[in-house]
């Protein structure tokens, strides 16, 4: 009799310690070793159109597969590794008139809270809200965002790794003169609207 | 010497206009590194590298094409061979 009495209270205890950890909230290192995530930056100006990206991009987010709406975390990205095609223009971009790298090494992204949250299968579309600093100058800023959550999908990426992977796409839409990125430069050559989308995956290993 | 800088002056344009044109007749500024994605293929996200090329712009070429005219200029600085023997 005791013995049945132990066992089922084992099982009872590890059957629960099983949810307990499957309902956690799982945090993801958005360091990411294979060189895929990247921010790619448009300023689409009448006269001259600047396309570019950026690879240095770390962080970490907590995302709850069972309750998306509760994700938060922080995307940081190094700012010299902003990278456009001409060598002259990418002078200028990360020197002082500009984004001053040298004083302002990174470009952050807080995400606060998620609105709007909606949830298909392993897909969760929502708008998130959070602070953005460039230059070391931060402002809130909403944007539309869509999280894909890739259970045990870690292996696939990472050989004998098991855990989950988390995809997030993200849009941003900001104005240059917000972040005092040289709000002189006329407007004809370049935009003051830049756009911005986030591509990144993270890893949460177990 | 005045027929050695028109030519000249042609073979720089041409020169210019060839390789430009070669190497993708690129209508924007000279990039010296092109952009290359890869899909991965577990997160779908595609990945940005930069491969190391020279192509060359509408810059370049409007320099160049700046540099022949400033030599074909400089012909007329000098006098025709015939002019000059028809002087003495």
């Amino acid at each position: 009799m005791y013995t049945m009495k132990t066992t089922a209270l084992s099982v009872f205890a590890v059957t629960a310690l099983s949810v307990a950890a499957s309902a956690a909230p799982l945090t993801f290192d958005f360091k990411d070793p294979k060189g895929v995530n990247n921010a790619v930056f448009k300023l689409d100006a009448p006269l001259e159109a600047i396309n570019g990206s950026a690879s240095g991009i770390s962080g970490t987010v907590t995302f709850d597969p069972a309750d998306p709406a509760a994700t938060k975390g922080k995307i940081v990205v190094t700012a010299s590794s902003l990278h456009v095609p001409n060598p002259m223009m990418k002078e200028h971009m990360l020197g002082e008139q500009w984004l001053d790298v040298a004083k302002n090494k990174e470009i952050t992204f807080e995400a606060k809270s998620l609105s709007n949250v909606k949830t298909t299968g392993d897909n969760t579309t929502a708008d998130v809200t959070g602070t953005l600093t460039i230059k070391g100058m931060a402002k809130e800023v909403t944007a539309p965002v869509k999280l894909t959550y890739l259970k045990d999908k870690l292996g696939m990426r990472v050989p004998n790794q098991k855990g989950d992977l988390l995809v997030i796409r993200a849009s941003f839409t900001v104005k240059r003169s917000d972040f005092g990125i040289n709000p002189k430069a006329p407007e004809d050559k370049v935009s003051d609207t830049i756009d911005l989308t986030l591509s990144i995956a993270g890893s949460s290993p177990r | 010497m005045k027929k050695s800088f028109r030519l000249l002056a042609l073979v720089v344009a041409l020169a210019a206009a060839g390789t430009w044109f070669v190497t993708g007749a690129n209508r924007g500024w000279t990039k010296t590194s092109v952009e290359k994605r890869k899909l991965d293929e577990v997160t779908g996200l595609e990945a940005i590298t930069y491969e190391k090329k020279f192509a060359p712009g509408l810059d370049f070429l409007g320099g160049a094409l700046l540099g022949a005219g400033a030599l074909a200029g400089l012909s007329f600085l000098f006098r025709n061979q015939q002019n000059q023997n028809q002087s003495h």
